[in-house]
């Protein structure tokens, strides 16, 4: 009884935290090739779940065309807009300005949908059937298999493209030394805003997988942007995929400390795993020391 | 002082008249709107300091008020005097504060935020779920306005002087503060940390100072809000309320002693003028901070630099 009751919260906690990794990824992304601490990351995943909606019950088109199109308008208006018209403004003037900005731009977008669009959930379509698996005689929701899956391949092409594409390299290069990258004749604006781009494609997937558990609300950003910080921390900022561990592992202490120890203090298990964090090993579990 | 010269003091001491004078004009609303006002403006000056001179993002101000207020709340519900209670909360907030900037002051600028975004959470959380002591959601009613000696504060306009003279003092001791040697070393650190360490300034006694005095404002801001509305609730003091406080610094202008008090009017009255718009208020203000933050970085105080001659330009 209990090995089972273990495993489903496993299970549970690894299908959450995947899709926490895939905003906290993008996360550490933008901090690594434009220093730029995005706290509308939680937004960033609000409005693509909401362009699903739209485009699906407003505008009547078919689920799979209407989450290509919500990831098209993510990558133009949360990638190259925001790049464009707020970031590029704003790279030499420090990690402040951009915090605040950061922070304004989070606020317009949630309360732009609050009051243009509804205060109350909307819903949205079932990924994955309701019908529990059963594997070795326990039952797994297959809701949460299902999102696993979908994170894991997301992020397993994430790490191809980083790895084997051109692109992907000149990326690295700009994460690792932007004036470096500049010198060997790296396009290094352009690679910011394929940084923006990724980022908005990587919280448009989340926003797939986590509106139908969350349902579609203008204030699912908040949490979520929470969680994504928590992992990109706790994971440590300058190692990509240290944000993958970083999601896991919050998405674990979430469901283990919701089921053992109290629901009143869920987030503040994983908050304590931060600070816990930050006090032994400032950098990050996976993350590199950096000097000065 | 808050301004080296002779008319500089002059309009300070018109200013606070003026404003001594505001219950003699104003309906109870408007007075209530101004008191609410002093009392952000009291929070978003700690906040200055951490902020604005320090240099350190901190987005626990809500937290520190909220420490205030519960303290306050729960001190004079045992019987003790209105000033007492006042300081005891705002003690338990200078407390917290040094208990948080010393694991803040490990990291750097980009986790620090985190943390007191954390730390703010946390707290939310144990103003809301220990309902023995802070009654939960439903918060804590039936907070009475002070009487000190044979005065009775509890009229809406007589708290409001309190609300201005505590303010005001407060102000005056921190602009002493900042033009002190230790306010020229907390801006030093500002500047270059690097520089100021070689130069003498001990970093770490810095910053944790500049976090515990922030905090100890916060708390005598939160002190002043309970008996203001007489009752408190844990939504008063959530992460939304530091991000408020957080804008109010940014809005009016960083690192300037005046920055907050514009800032705070500017966070307050403006949603109240702009009413009419009901929800759309709350877009065009988020959109009016981007715009702020692309065009005006110094702030709305810096507007009025402007009209000032050039060697004014940079006094703090």
């Amino acid at each position: 009884m209990f090995l089972q009751d273990f495993l489903q919260l496993t299970i549970a906690g690894l299908a959450a935290g995947a899709i926490y990794a895939l905003a906290a990824i993008g996360f550490v992304l933008l901090w690594q090739t434009s220093a730029t601490i995005n706290f509308a990351q939680g937004e960033f995943v609000t409005l693509p779940a909401f362009a699903v909606v739209f485009f699906s019950a407003v505008l009547g088109l078919p689920f799979p065309l209407a989450v290509l199109a919500a990831l098209v308008v993510s990558a133009g208006l949360l990638g190259l807009a925001v790049k464009r018209l707020l970031i590029d403004r704003l790279l030499d003037r420090g990690v402040l300005a951009i915090v605040i900005a950061t922070l304004a731009l989070g606020l317009f977008i949630r309360y732009s949908l609050q009051q243009l669009w509804t205060p109350l959930a909307l819903p949205f379509p079932d990924l994955f059937s309701r019908a529990p698996v059963r594997i070795l005689g326990v039952a797994i929701s297959t809701e949460d298999l299902g999102n696993l899956g979908a994170a894991t391949l997301a992020i397993l092409g994430l790490h191809l493209f980083l790895r084997r594409t051109r692109t992907g390299a000149a990326m690295q290069a700009v994460a690792q030394n932007r004036t470096l990258a500049a010198t060997l004749g790296i396009d290094v604006s352009r690679m910011i805003a394929a940084t923006f781009v990724l980022n908005a494609v990587l919280t448009g997937i989340a926003a797939v997988l986590i509106a139908p558990v969350y349902l579609v609300k203008y204030d699912i950003g908040i949490g979520l942007g929470i969680k994504a910080f928590y992992a990109a921390i706790i994971g440590g900022f300058n190692r990509t995929f240290g944000a993958l561990a970083g999601g896991l592992v919050v998405g674990l202490a979430e469901s283990y400390a919701g089921a053992y120890v109290s629901t009143q203090y869920r987030d503040a298990f994983s908050l304590g795993l931060l600070i816990a964090v930050l006090l032994w090993k400032p950098e990050g579990l996976l993350g590199l020391r950096e000097d000065g | 002082m808050l301004a080296a010269s002779r008319a500089g003091r002059a309009s300070l001491w018109i200013a606070l008249a003026l404003l001594a004078g505001l219950p003699l004009v104003v309906p109870d609303y408007p007075l209530y709107l101004a008191s609410l006002t002093l009392i952000y403006a009291l929070a978003a000056l700690g906040l200055n300091l951490t902020l604005g001179y320090a240099g350190q993002v901190s987005l626990a101000q809500g937290a520190f008020m909220g420490i205030g207020a519960y303290g306050l709340a729960l001190f004079t519900a045992q019987g003790v005097p209105f000033l007492l209670a006042l300081a005891g909360g705002a003690a338990l907030a200078f407390a917290c504060g040094l208990l948080l900037g010393y694991p803040a002051l490990k990291v750097k600028h980009h986790s620090l935020a985190m943390v007191t975004m954390g730390f703010n959470i946390i707290a939310f959380l144990l103003m809301r779920n220990e309902e023995w002591l802070t009654g939960g959601s439903y918060g804590l009613s039936g907070i009475p306005r002070p009487r000190l000696g044979p005065v009775s504060f509890a009229d809406d306009r007589a708290y409001y002087l309190l609300v201005l003279a505590v303010t005001a003092s407060v102000a005056a001791l921190a602009a002493r503060m900042i033009h002190s040697p230790w306010g020229r070393g907390l801006r030093a650190i500002r500047e270059n940390e690097v520089r100021a360490e070689v130069v003498g300034v001990n970093l770490r006694n810095y910053k944790l100072a500049a976090f515990a005095v922030g905090a100890l404002l916060g708390g005598i801001a939160g002190g002043l809000f309970a008996p203001l509305l007489r009752y408190i609730d844990p939504h008063a003091f959530s992460l939304e309320r530091s991000i408020q406080l957080l804008l109010m610094v940014v809005v009016g202008g960083l690192g300037r002693f005046s920055g907050p008090l514009i800032g705070a009017v500017v966070v307050t009255i403006l949603p109240e003028i702009l009413r009419m718009t009901q929800g759309l208020y709350l877009i065009l203000f988020s959109g009016l901070i981007m715009l702020l933050v692309l065009f005006r970085p110094q702030g709305l105080i810096a507007l009025g630099d402007l009209f000032r001659p050039a060697s004014a330009e940079g006094r703090r």
